[in-house]
């Protein structure tokens, strides 16, 4: 993070500058942000303009930064975990399992079958939500004041009410546990998530026909910002952004964490990489998770939801270290834990996908035009609470 | 592949390379391989590129920081006492060179393996603290080693734009680093409250009136 200078500034020294003094060809230094509204938080981009032109971009964060990883190494293992919800805010049940899954690891603990259903439920939901409220933000960011973002949130508030029904909590959940999750579902919430996903399919149909061939989105999204298959994989990018630059890489496939060997779905890949590309894959991964939620609402089992055997309290895994990672609905999200034996891990280290997809962000934005920016940033899909952490 | 397959075919392939297996007793079995800094970037093209591995993508890069430690140990010692000769305890201390450690996470997104996890250490904490940028390799570690630069303080040869990315530009030390004390500058607090009243004092005593 760099300290902030003026708003807006005019290169003096830019070899583009010489020898002209009608402004043509003048580069214009401006810092977007932190407080634009769609920079989705507090993030800056220092932006050097040759008259609406992007020249180049760096992005600047850290104003969110608390160092989570440095409280995490003075907190117990379990401690943490309320920690990891104010990550991704708006995932925070994936978060929870994405550090669950690294303890678990790290000191070699099995879940009972019926908790790895809650988390697949929950998780898949959560993607649901993530990609809605993504879609919605990004026509937001387009001028599409309101409509397709308020659709979303109606669909998001349901999940969240089931979610308070399940943990107690809207967003900041704090319900998986090492071994397990906190509590059974209630009585009648499969009943009622069974109606919910009844629902889905109508809705998913709506947010498609409203937007997928709407003239204006296409015009701003097809062609801008094209992301090619060598430098996502090069540049570490994941998740939606990944795939729809057509790389076929979904970790829930690759290590079929959990129980998702079980399920039937499909990964949806992109062609052009382009932002149209990054919003369709999006719709297509919703009904893909409408999917995965559907087989797991259905063959959900009775039974314990905690291993008996692992402690909740003095709990000290052996010395050693675990790197556990999921698809977290924005990309790859990692812990990676070293213990040495005591009660607070020695090092906690959260990999966010945000941050790993900003790196190409520069790339995606040089030659576009500066409110192309806006789009571009809209569809790689960052929360500065997990950029920053 | 195993770590020891992988140690075999480097050091078939890049002459003067050293590796080391370093064992994790965890669970997770998730061993590593601790590469010599001089052959780092060699090494690290050789995984990304050598057919059997193509480790093209590498997810996680992080710091570890290891402060020395004063190792205390009984040795039995032959001496003269009252000119007999005799075996004596004594506890002999040693202080260790404490050093920082990058870690790299990779994994192959077209052979869908992995993780193969490299490891590099600096010599110490103070001086020699830098380690060749795998940036060149992987555009993904360039986010990730500028915050171990931030947090750590390794400092990264041939990375292209070594530049703190969390913490502010005029800010000097590492907060992540195991010793690291809180500066004494309250300036920065938001609400003045107790404890920082309290220091705010003793700055106060330190540098003078305001």
């Amino acid at each position: 993070m760099s300290t902030a200078t003026e708003p807006v500034r005019i290169l003096p020294q830019s070899p583009a500058n010489s020898g002209s003094d009608s402004g043509e060809g003048q580069l214009l230094e401006v810092s977007m942000g932190p407080q634009h509204p769609s920079t989705h938080g507090v993030f800056r981009m220092d932006v050097v303009l040759d008259g609406e032109r992007v020249v180049r971009l760096k992005p600047v964060f850290g104003y969110l930064h608390r160092n989570h990883e440095k409280i995490a190494e003075h907190e117990t293992y379990l401690g943490s975990m309320p920690y990891t919800d104010r990550l991704d805010y708006i995932c925070s049940l994936t978060n929870n399992w994405a550090y669950a899954l690294a303890v678990e690891k790290l000191a070699g603990i099995q879940v009972p079958e019926r908790a790895e259903y809650i988390r697949i439920i929950t998780a898949e939901m959560t993607r649901f939500l993530n990609h809605a409220a993504l879609i919605g933000f990004l026509t937001q960011d387009m001028g599409a004041s309101g409509t397709p973002l308020m659709y979303a949130f109606r669909e998001r508030e349901t999940i969240l009410d089931l979610f308070e029904s399940l943990t107690g909590a809207r967003m900041m959940c704090n319900y998986m546990r090492f071994g397990g999750c906190r509590v059974d579902l209630p009585a009648g919430w499969l009943d009622q998530a069974k109606k919910f996903a009844a629902t889905l399919p109508r809705f998913l149909e709506e947010f498609e026909r409203l937007l997928a061939t709407n003239e204006i989105l296409m015009a701003r999204t097809q062609g801008v910002g094209v992301l090619s298959k060598e430098f996502a994989v090069n540049a570490g990018v994941t998740g939606p952004v990944l795939r729809a630059s057509g790389v076929n890489y979904d970790v829930r496939k690759v290590d079929k964490y959990g129980i998702y060997d079980r399920f039937a779905f499909k990964v949806p890949l992109g062609e052009h990489g382009d932002t149209y590309d990054r919003y369709m894959i999006r719709l297509l991964e919703m009904r893909e998770s409408l999917k995965i939620l559907n087989q797991a609402l259905r063959d959900i089992p009775e039974g314990p939801i905690v291993d008996p055997k692992t402690k909740i309290r003095g709990f000290k895994p052996k010395p050693g270290e675990a790197y556990g990672r999921i698809e977290a609905p924005k990309g790859e999200l990692g812990f990676y834990l070293i213990s040495d034996g005591t009660a607070n891990p020695y090092r906690y280290r959260v990999r966010s996908s945000c941050m790993m997809n900003l790196t190409v962000l520069e790339d995606l934005c040089i030659g576009h035009n500066v409110a192309d920016v806006v789009v571009i940033l809209g569809s790689i899909d960052i929360v500065m609470g997990e950029v920053d952490r | 592949m195993t770590p020891e397959n992988i140690k075999s075919e480097v050091e078939a392939s890049i002459p003067g390379c050293q590796l080391e297996i370093v064992s994790n007793p965890s669970p997770s079995g998730q061993h590593s391989l601790r590469i010599d800094p001089a052959h780092a970037v060699a090494i690290a093209t050789f995984l990304r590129d050598a057919e059997p591995l193509r480790l093209d993508y590498c997810s996680n890069v992080t710091g570890v920081d290891w402060p020395g430690k004063e190792i205390s140990e009984k040795v039995k010692v032959k001496k003269l006492v009252d000119g007999v000769e005799q075996e004596v305890e004594e506890i002999r201390k040693t202080q260790t060179i404490g050093h920082l450690e990058v870690v790299y996470h990779l994994f192959s997104m077209e052979k869908k393996h992995g993780p193969v996890i490299l490891r590099m250490r600096t010599e110490d904490r103070a001086e020699r603290v830098h380690l060749p940028s795998l940036t060149p390799v992987w555009r993904s570690a360039e986010f990730q080693e500028r915050e171990i630069f931030d947090l750590y303080g390794v400092i990264f040869d041939g990375h292209p734009d070594l530049r703190r990315i969390l913490m502010w530009d005029g800010f000097e030390d590492h907060p992540m680093r195991r010793d690291y004390v809180e500066p004494d500058d309250f300036e920065y607090e938001p609400t003045a409250h107790d404890e920082v009243l309290e220091r705010a004092r003793q700055h106060r005593t330190v540098m003078g009136p305001l």
